[in-house]
């Protein structure tokens, strides 16, 4: 459950909605502050009001002033340009979220998950010399191996191709399955957020303007634009 | 090589054990100001920032004059450093060491900032996500990715530190134990007419500042390109 009030300069978001496990495709057009609401559930920037909960945990409740620090909150956040470590490996990326493994099992674990993401050959590689969709594919691994509570997409795919795009999105389709967390994922593909979400909270000038089923919001979505 | 032979290389060497005592005292507080520089959210930023950059538009021997304030035998550090280590920071090498960094500290200061600067605030927000603390972020994003700016920095701070003159001369005199630094070497040869000696210092000073600006630049260009 997220429940958001903030103020920046002329802009403002007031937004509230609650994401079951499964994916929860946010649209909106530019500017309508989508990327502010990962920024806030993942605790790079401070509403004045409002509150986060995931399930029991409390991450932000400005009233009762809890405030969870970033580094605490078991999250995975790939960003739009992906953020990929350029120093390090694709296995030293990987590695860098797990703090809570044992260090020596730390390898063979981060080796698992790029193998599951389908790119193992990757491992000793550095992040410019990556394809497109490998880069992305590594962001995921990286993602996961927090063992995450929440996943949050800043458009991760926008700049890809059609066909990589759909082998990404059935990727991140199994992935939640088997994870069971909820996963907030900005698009301004319709045809994405058709492929992807099992919800969809659409978002114009700060507030939320529809939000509820994929189906139904996108079909008044795909209505209002024809 | 004749001048080889024929100069006293005690100055050099002295210059060049400064300089590197130096070079490692301004990269620790130079890093710690710069990255203290890039929290936006620090009070007092810009003054701070123009302190710390005071000893680039301020006359060596006005810089000089300060540090005898600050640490002259007189003054409160002074006597504490002398009760503590009892000896004075006034005419020994330590004052030397910290007259050379005051007047270095600036230009590694800027060097590393930009450096730190450049490090794409994405990959901070990421590592953050990543369960990162601050000191690991800093050790394991920025310091890292800033590689390029702290070996500009170095490099600077050594150079500067190797050639300082009128703080030094101010804070010191012109002798360290017997021995002068380069620069004022020079300036007593020349005033007592070595010819020699003075072209003999010149060079070789020269040619280590050199040296080390090419070796500094290609390594600076590696990491650059590392971190592309």
């Amino acid at each position: 459950m997220a429940k958001i009030r903030l103020r920046r300069g002329e802009f403002a978001l007031d937004a509230e909605f609650d994401c079951p496990p499964g994916i929860t495709c946010v649209m909106g057009p530019s500017g309508s502050g989508k990327s502010t609401i990962l920024a806030v559930l993942a605790g790079l920037a401070l509403p004045d009001a409002g509150r986060i909960a995931l399930g029991d945990e409390v991450w932000l409740d400005r009233a009762r002033g809890v405030e969870v620090p970033v580094h605490a909150r078991r999250l995975a956040y790939v960003f739009q340009g992906l953020a990929l470590f350029p120093h390090m490996s694709a296995l030293g990326n990987v590695m860098y979220g797990m703090t809570d493994v044992v260090r020596g099992d730390r390898p063979r674990k981060a080796q698992a998950l790029l193998d599951r993401v389908g790119v193992g050959y990757l491992a000793r590689r550095r992040p410019r010399t990556f394809s497109g969709g490998e880069a992305q594919r590594v962001a995921l691994a990286r993602a996961l191996a927090r063992s995450p509570k929440l996943m949050l997409l800043d458009e991760p795919f926008s700049a890809l191709d059609r066909e990589l795009r759909g082998q990404l999105t059935a990727l991140v389709r199994e992935l939640v399955a088997e994870l069971a967390v909820p996963l907030i994922h900005i698009t301004h593909s319709i045809s994405e957020a058709r492929l992807l979400a099992d919800q969809v909270v659409r978002i114009d000038r700060g507030k939320v303007s529809a939000c509820g089923a994929a189906a139904d919001v996108l079909a008044n979505l795909a209505a209002i634009e024809e | 090589m004749w001048w080889v032979d024929a100069v006293d290389w005690a100055p050099l060497w002295l210059s060049l054990q400064i300089a590197s005592l130096s070079t490692i005292v301004t990269l620790i507080a130079g890093t710690g100001f710069s990255l203290l520089l890039a929290w936006r959210r620090l009070p007092a930023r810009h003054l701070i920032d123009a302190v710390v950059s005071a000893p680039l538009v301020l006359p060596p021997t006005v810089l000089g004059y300060y540090l005898v304030v600050v640490l002259g035998r007189g003054s409160a550090i002074g006597r504490g450093w002398d009760r503590l280590f009892g000896s004075p920071i006034v005419f020994t090498f330590t004052g030397a060491v910290i007259a050379a960094s005051v007047g270095s500290l600036p230009l590694v200061v800027r060097s590393i900032r930009l450096g730190v600067e450049s490090v794409e605030p994405n990959l901070i927000a990421a590592a953050r996500t990543l369960g990162a603390r601050p000191a690991r972020v800093v050790a394991t994003v920025v310091l890292p990715l800033a590689a390029p700016g702290l070996v500009a920095g170095a490099m600077l701070g050594f150079a500067r530190a190797l050639g300082d003159y009128g703080a030094t001369q101010m804070l010191v005199g012109a002798r360290i134990d017997g021995t002068p630094t380069a620069s004022i070497f020079v300036m007593e040869q020349l005033q007592a007419n070595h010819d020699d000696q003075v072209f003999a210092m010149s060079l070789a000073t020269t040619i280590v500042g050199v040296t080390l600006l090419y070796f500094a630049n290609r390594l600076t260009h590696r990491l650059h390109h590392q971190r592309a």
